[in-house]
């Protein structure tokens, strides 16, 4: 009998907003964290836009002592450990004392593109410059790709399975599926799961480069066409992340822990890079196949989704992705589920995305609004064919949430789907 | 240089990678870097770094290996700057 796994704590750091508190008012007002940086257009890169979440000092050392900031070149890493502690804080768990053994029943499962971007380039200008003994302790923690959930580990004390998992956009997505996974099995009590994603040109520059992002939109940052939308030529480039406690119903339940949502069940598959899939876009055959596999895990009908947080990057794939959903969903025009796409506010924050959408998603579910889709008022001609528009609300909607969808789809032709329920 | 001059300079080097529950003030001569300062070994090449940069030196990795304790570093340093 697997057990039932639930949501007991949340953090975010998302280019619209810091912590739990500011990001929901920033969703709710849809407001933007995409912004123009000087240091893209000297770079010559095409997209001139990002999405990068602001930390001030202060706030890096309230988590990190003068010490570990000696050196500390991740921007990944860091926005990593600031959504991981913030959800074990709201879930009122305390990490391991240093005299006290580890926390043998608490895991973590936190993934990233890649970790340390900056740091390794600067490890390989010393390399380079014959000068390997001057790289210091710290770079290998900081460029491996479980820098951050080491660096979690170590902060928390966690004694269960402590790892990154690795699955291009569906990271955050995947990382929630393997942690309940860990916990539905009974070989854990709590997972901190999420993912991270570092800031700048280094990270950027490869999407730049496959001509991905949009070019159209460098002096006005305010005005990106959002996904769904007839004008969508491309996304904005952003970086974060996003971090979610999971918990036994049965553990939540005996401390009287605040429970966002059950993890109704999930699936990740692949599209095997065959038929209309490739490295970079997917087969829409197994995309309907994961939302159909998810369905079935969680146990459900397609009738009960009230609500689908979509992958959706405002790129020319959107009306294909509105496609999939309906087909595997069975469900169209006004009997389609609202949709809405976090990444008209914030730009789509890669291996952070996943995990930063989730967050927003169980905020809606646990609040009871839709939050607006942004610059997204002339639709996709496609689009408005296969739904009405009415699901695909530009303003704030009060309303209570039941059942919801999550779905990500990455390179390597990578998908995964989540479904939650209110409790 | 006297031990003096380079204990100054050295001390402050060495209390960056003290851990949160260990004070400057048990730094001595004496102090096994490792044992009884309980700076995590990792960190010791950072202070040989920092020592580089201080005193302008270099040190080698047969160097490091005698690396135990302060007074083991107040020697290395008083070695190279007088070479």
């Amino acid at each position: 009998m697997k057990k039932r796994v639930v949501i007991t704590g949340l953090g975010v750091v998302s280019p619209n907003g810091v912590g739990v508190q500011e990001f929901t008012e920033a969703i709710k007002f849809g407001k933007s964290g995409i912004r123009f940086f000087p240091e893209l257009r000297d770079l010559n890169f095409s997209c001139q836009l990002g999405g990068m979440p602001i930390i001030s000092e202060e706030k890096k050392r309230e988590y990190l002592s003068e010490l570990q900031l000696r050196n500390f070149n991740s921007s990944g890493i860091l926005y990593g450990i600031i959504a991981g502690m913030d959800a074990l804080k709201d879930a009122q768990l305390q990490p391991a004392k240093n005299d006290e053994e580890p926390l043998w029943d608490l895991g973590i499962i936190f993934g990233s593109g890649t970790s340390g971007v900056e740091k390794f380039r600067e490890a390989i200008y010393k390399i380079d410059d014959k000068n390997v003994r001057r790289l210091g302790s710290n770079s290998v923690a900081q460029t491996m790709t479980s820098g951050v959930s080491a660096y979690l580990g170590g902060l928390i004390g966690a004694g269960n399975m402590v790892t990154a998992n690795s699955s291009a956009c569906a990271t955050g997505t995947e990382a929630l599926l393997m942690g309940y996974e860990q916990i539905a099995n009974g070989k854990a009590t709590y997972m901190l799961c999420g993912s991270t994603s570092d800031s700048g040109p280094y990270i950027w520059g490869g999407f730049d480069a496959m001509k991905v992002t949009t070019y159209k939109y460098n002096d006005s940052p305010d005005e990106v066409a959002g996904p769904m939308s007839a004008e969508a030529n491309g996304f904005v480039p952003g970086s974060g992340a996003g971090a979610y406690l999971l918990e036994s119903l049965e553990s939540a339940q005996k401390r009287n822990a605040t429970i966002y949502a059950e993890i109704l069940g999930g699936a990740v598959n692949n599209g095997g890079q065959r038929g209309e899939g490739s490295m970079t876009a997917p087969n829409g055959v197994a995309i309907q196949k994961c939302i159909k596999n998810a369905l079935q895990s969680a146990n459900i009908s397609a009738s009960e989704i009230d609500y689908i947080n979509g992958h959706l990057t405002a790129t020319i794939k959107d009306p294909d992705e509105i496609e999939n959903w309906s087909l595997a969903l069975d469900r169209k025009r006004v009997d389609f589920p609202y949709i809405n796409s976090l990444k008209g506010m914030v730009g789509h924050c890669l291996a952070a995305s996943g995990s930063i959408e989730i967050v927003s998603s169980i905020i809606q579910l646990h609040k009871g609004f839709i939050f607006p889709n942004v610059n997204c008022e002339n639709l996709h001609p496609k689009i408005t064919t296969l739904i009405s528009s009415d699901k695909i609300s530009t303003k704030l909607i009060k309303t209570s949430l039941q059942t919801i969808a999550k779905a990500s789809f990455g390179f390597g032709d990578v998908n995964a789907c989540a479904i939650f329920k209110k409790i | 240089m006297t031990s003096k001059e380079i204990f100054a300079l050295l001390e402050p080097i060495i209390k960056t990678y003290l851990p949160e529950d260990v004070s400057a003030k048990e730094i001595n001569l004496d102090s096994d870097l490792t044992r009884e300062l309980n700076i995590n070994s990792a960190h010791l090449v950072d202070i040989i770094l920092d020592i580089e940069d201080v005193f302008s030196i270099e040190f080698k990795n047969e160097d490091m290996e005698k690396l135990r304790n302060v007074n083991d570093a107040i020697l290395l340093i008083q070695q190279k700057t007088s070479d």
